[in-house]
């Protein structure tokens, strides 16, 4: 996908949460992204390099966190690991729709230096 | 959201975790639901059309709007790259089509929907068709606000489509196997093709269409009407025109 646009959105994001807690810099932008968010974390990482000069994130470390997907099988309830392209219940055989964990694509956490001292 | 209650103090140059947990995609599923109120509000039924380039999103929309001329009020957001071609050609239906250029951006987004809606007069409206940009990568992960999301796989693009861009297709409400007068030509198999559909895209609807020829539209035609039933009898009713 646009794993650069997506890594500007992260980079925004993190930076007004930053700002908002009186940071003087970012240490460290934790992202969740799940394998059927059909997001290359390499490509996000790469999109990292190019835009974290001249931010509040220039000196940060990038963690991609990768949670496993998970998927309840609607027909016998069996709990299994989706893999694209199909969500076949190893138990049933029966094809799923919707996977409970694997989609994710959020900005985790971000942890900041303090610019000066404040009640935490 | 990001402080928590003064206990103690942090000096200069101490870290702290701040826990943030919001999509990156967050500002566009803002605006689609948004998008999806308004639309709720002047009950106007929003379809979200999507495919590889040339699979015939177009052609079909050309067809339909002549065909539902008369019948259901139609609009058109149609997506490209560059060029104003598709606009053209589907403004002879008489509908009123608003061309996005969108430049080097491969998908429309929820805000490219708001800024356009302006141009059309919603209340003289029952059905606002979108025709994204021709793509079956990015387009899946924006969602526009739309009451439904019709997928084209062309027979003319093999069958097995739906394997090889899973997301997509997972994504759907319909799958409209397009082109179907050249199954024989293409030497495709139709029963496979909605098999893979099946696997990847339990949920989704399979129609088998020809804009050319005409075969399979009355099907097409009874599920738009539902999808605009849906949408005039209020947001209670979204979700079971399938």
């Amino acid at each position: 996908m646009h794993e650069a646009g997506l890594m500007q959105s992260a980079l925004d994001m993190a930076a007004l949460a930053a700002q908002s807690a009186g940071a003087a810099r970012i240490r460290r932008i934790v992202l969740r992204v799940g394998p059927l968010a059909c997001v290359d974390p390499a490509a996000l990482r790469f999109a990292f390099e190019a835009l974290r000069a001249g931010t509040l994130a220039e000196d940060a470390v990038l963690q991609i966190d990768e949670p496993a997907a998970r998927c309840v099988c609607h027909a016998c309830g069996t709990e299994f690991e989706p893999q694209l392209p199909a969500f076949v219940c190893p138990s049933c055989g029966v094809f799923a729709q919707h996977a409970s964990a694997g989609t994710e694509l959020e900005l985790a956490s971000v942890e900041i230096e303090l610019a000066e001292e404040q009640p935490c | 959201m990001l402080t928590s209650p003064a206990a103690a103090t942090l000096r200069r140059g101490e870290s702290r975790t701040l826990q943030v947990q919001q999509p990156l995609l967050g500002k566009n599923l803002a605006q689609a639901a948004a998008n999806r109120a308004l639309f709720a509000e002047r009950r106007l039924a929003v379809v979200n059309v999507l495919s590889s380039p040339g699979a015939g999103k177009t052609a079909l929309l050309e067809r339909t709007l002549g065909d539902l001329a008369g019948d259901l009020r139609c609009g058109v957001i149609v997506g490209d790259l560059a060029t104003d071609n598709d606009a053209l050609r589907l403004r002879r239906h008489g509908a009123p089509c608003l061309q996005i250029t969108t430049g080097n951006v491969c998908h429309l987004e929820a805000q490219m929907i708001a800024d356009a809606l302006g141009e059309f007069d919603l209340a003289a409206l029952d059905l606002l068709w979108i025709e994204n940009v021709g793509n079956l990568v990015c387009p899946a992960g924006y969602d526009l606000g739309e009451s439904a999301r019709v997928v084209l796989l062309a027979a003319t693009e093999g069958e097995d489509k739906p394997l090889k861009y899973p997301r997509i297709y997972k994504t759907a409400d319909v799958v409209a196997f397009t082109k179907c007068d050249l199954v024989a030509a293409a030497e495709v198999n139709p029963a496979l093709a909605r098999q893979f559909v099946a696997q990847v895209a339990p949920q989704a609807l399979w129609l088998e269409v020809s804009a050319r020829s005409g075969l399979g539209l009355a099907d097409w035609y009874a599920y738009i009407r539902r999808v605009c039933t849906a949408a005039k009898s209020g947001p209670s009713l979204a979700g079971v025109c399938r």
